[in-house]
């Protein structure tokens, strides 16, 4: 059925699309690559020696690096935490049969259609602000004293505010892997007497592995690059106790006009996102031949 | 699910479900409850859940104060745009791999796919001094053509998987008969590829609608879409409650109606095809 000719109209239909994805991957980041090479300010543009590598230890020694490493990794992991779990044990809850079913599944849905600038700031003001947020009036009403969300937990702020744009996500994914779980299966288990905990770890759990794992996969590629929701609400502060690498790479560039070291980070950034990108791509890979 | 629980324990799960979605619906709740009362009644103690004077005045103020419908517009020329040229180069990618694969066709999916895992921050500055150099920095164009490069392969993809359920028998019964790829097209595999298409559009117009890496550091007011208009509100002198609850509902509303409607390809497009 292919004829030399079908495979060359085929060639010609995706020629556009391979060609620019092409260029868009190769000729920024070689920009980016020789940028980092470059004593490169925005202040001087015009004479840009090369340092080899300096740029790269400026970068590696900054100690607001080894904060935004630790700031991203404690995002990532705390953000994946909360979605999994959480994900977990509301996609089984929304798998039983109860009344109005479909409508609690777009409430839960909801949040992860808010624009991640709309989520921080209704975060930040409305439900974390110390005074006026229900947060704070919440536990006002039970006796605890309200903190200050944004200046005395910043991290573990955008981790709640991240977290809950992504819950709708990994529940979703996770709910359509648990209604493809067939019910004979779970039935035989019930009738040789295993009990609902024992059901759950050694059937429930297993047939959601591969949807865990996609979860985790796509939404650490998401997570990594988390930031608009550092922006609205506390700008990286305190100091950098709230900067990831993406926001302290794109303030290197945009606030203080050091296009050598933000190229450097950068390039920091595509090596620790090209790691967990392996693992993604063999998982997909792997399920194209299937 | 078609088994058979007690009442009691019904009832007992569907409190429960309630509560759970109730509370993670909540600050979208509040944020719309709020956006109706006046800016004293937005930050009463204790506060005022639905026993306050409804106004529509937050709406009208973020109009003529802010010119919403500017942005808007721009959210909208954005996300159609860049969703219309990704079809326009997409479709065909993706029609020729899944009718006409190749030893390669799978190699080229997955480099696809590890395109958009390229962090957004390793390419932004040579992209931001390009947009400088060419004059497209604040500019609909530049921001139509970096939205539509981010969300390409996520577009073939999703086309992917669709046209390679549509059965090739039928391509060959219809060629027996004597169709010629015009009518092959037209005629038999347009109408099967249009409801795989719509859902690729719903999601894409989604992403684009609330892309905030891009669109917050590539334009300043000209070309700014939603997602930066409501980032201006983040300065202290922004913090009129109620009128920030305007325009967040402003800005969600379309967004969430659409999300709601395409939630089951949205699954589908966010895996790469991997969950269905």
């Amino acid at each position: 059925m292919a004829t030399l000719h079908t495979k060359n109209a085929a060639r010609a239909m995706m020629a556009p699309a391979v060609i620019v994805l092409l260029i868009w991957m190769i000729v920024p980041l070689a920009m980016t690559l020789y940028f980092s090479t470059l004593n490169y300010t925005l202040y001087n543009p015009f004479s840009t020696p090369f340092v080899g590598f300096e740029n790269y230890s400026y970068f590696l020694n900054d100690p607001t690096f080894l904060a935004a490493l630790a700031n991203t990794l404690v995002l990532v992991l705390g953000v994946l935490a909360i979605t999994v779990g959480g994900g977990i044990l509301i996609a089984l809850l929304l798998d039983q049969d109860f009344y109005g079913v479909n409508i609690v599944r777009l409430l839960v849905i909801a949040p992860f259609f808010v624009m991640p600038t709309v989520a921080a700031l209704v975060w930040k003001n409305m439900m974390m602000n110390p005074v006026y947020g229900v947060i704070g009036q919440f536990l006002q009403a039970l006796g605890i004293a309200p903190i200050d969300w944004m200046t005395d937990v910043p991290l573990l702020s955008i981790v709640i505010i991240v977290a809950w744009q992504w819950l709708p996500f990994a529940t979703l994914i996770l709910l359509t892997a648990l209604q493809s779980l067939s019910m004979d299966q779970k039935e035989a288990a019930e009738m040789d007497g295993a009990g609902a905990l024992s059901i759950f770890w050694y059937i429930t759990l297993p047939h959601m592995s591969r949807a865990i794992t996609v979860v985790i996969l796509i939404q650490t590629i998401f997570l990594l690059s988390i930031y608009a929701e550092i922006l609205v609400t506390t700008q990286g502060g305190p100091g950098s106790q709230s900067t990831n690498i993406t926001y302290l790479v794109a303030q290197q560039a945009t606030s203080y006009g050091d296009i050598g070291a933000a190229s450097a980070g950068g390039i920091v950034a595509v090596i620790l996102a090209n790691i967990v990108a392996i693992f993604l791509v063999r998982l997909i890979g792997k399920n194209l031949d299937a | 699910m078609a088994r058979n629980v007690s009442p009691g324990r019904k009832i007992g799960t569907t409190v429960l479900a309630w509560f759970v979605g109730l509370v993670i619906f909540f600050p979208i709740l509040w944020t719309f409850l709020t956006s109706f009362k006046t800016e004293l009644q937005a930050i009463s103690i204790p506060p005022v859940f639905v026993g306050f004077d409804w106004t529509l005045e937050n709406y009208q103020t973020i109009q003529t104060q802010s010119n919403y419908l500017h942005f808007m517009m721009n959210s909208i020329y954005l996300s159609l745009g860049s969703t219309a040229l990704g079809l326009i180069v997409a479709v065909p990618a993706a029609w020729a791999m899944a009718f006409s694969p190749t030893k390669r066709t799978k190699d080229v999916l997955l480099w696809m796919l590890s395109t958009k895992m390229l962090p957004a921050v390793g390419v932004l500055i040579p992209v931001y001094l390009m947009f400088i150099r060419f004059g497209l920095l604040d500019s609909r164009l530049g921001l139509i053509v970096v939205l539509f490069l981010i969300n390409l392969p996520i577009i073939v993809w999703m086309l992917y998987t669709y046209f390679k359920e549509i059965p090739g028998e039928i391509l060959e019964a219809a060629r027996m008969d004597g169709a010629n790829l015009r009518k092959e097209i037209t005629q038999v595999l347009a109408p099967m590829a249009v409801p795989g298409i719509a859902s690729t559009v719903l999601l894409n117009v989604i992403l684009s609608w609330n892309e905030a890496f891009w669109t917050l550091n590539l334009t300043t007011s000209n070309a700014a879409p939603l997602t930066a208009f409501i980032a201006s509100f983040s300065s202290p002198q922004g913090n009129f409650y109620a009128k920030l609850s305007a325009a967040s509902m402003l800005a969600i509303a379309p967004i969430l109606i659409v999300g709601w409607f395409s939630q089951k390809q949205l699954v589908r497009g966010l895996t790469f095809g991997a969950v269905k």
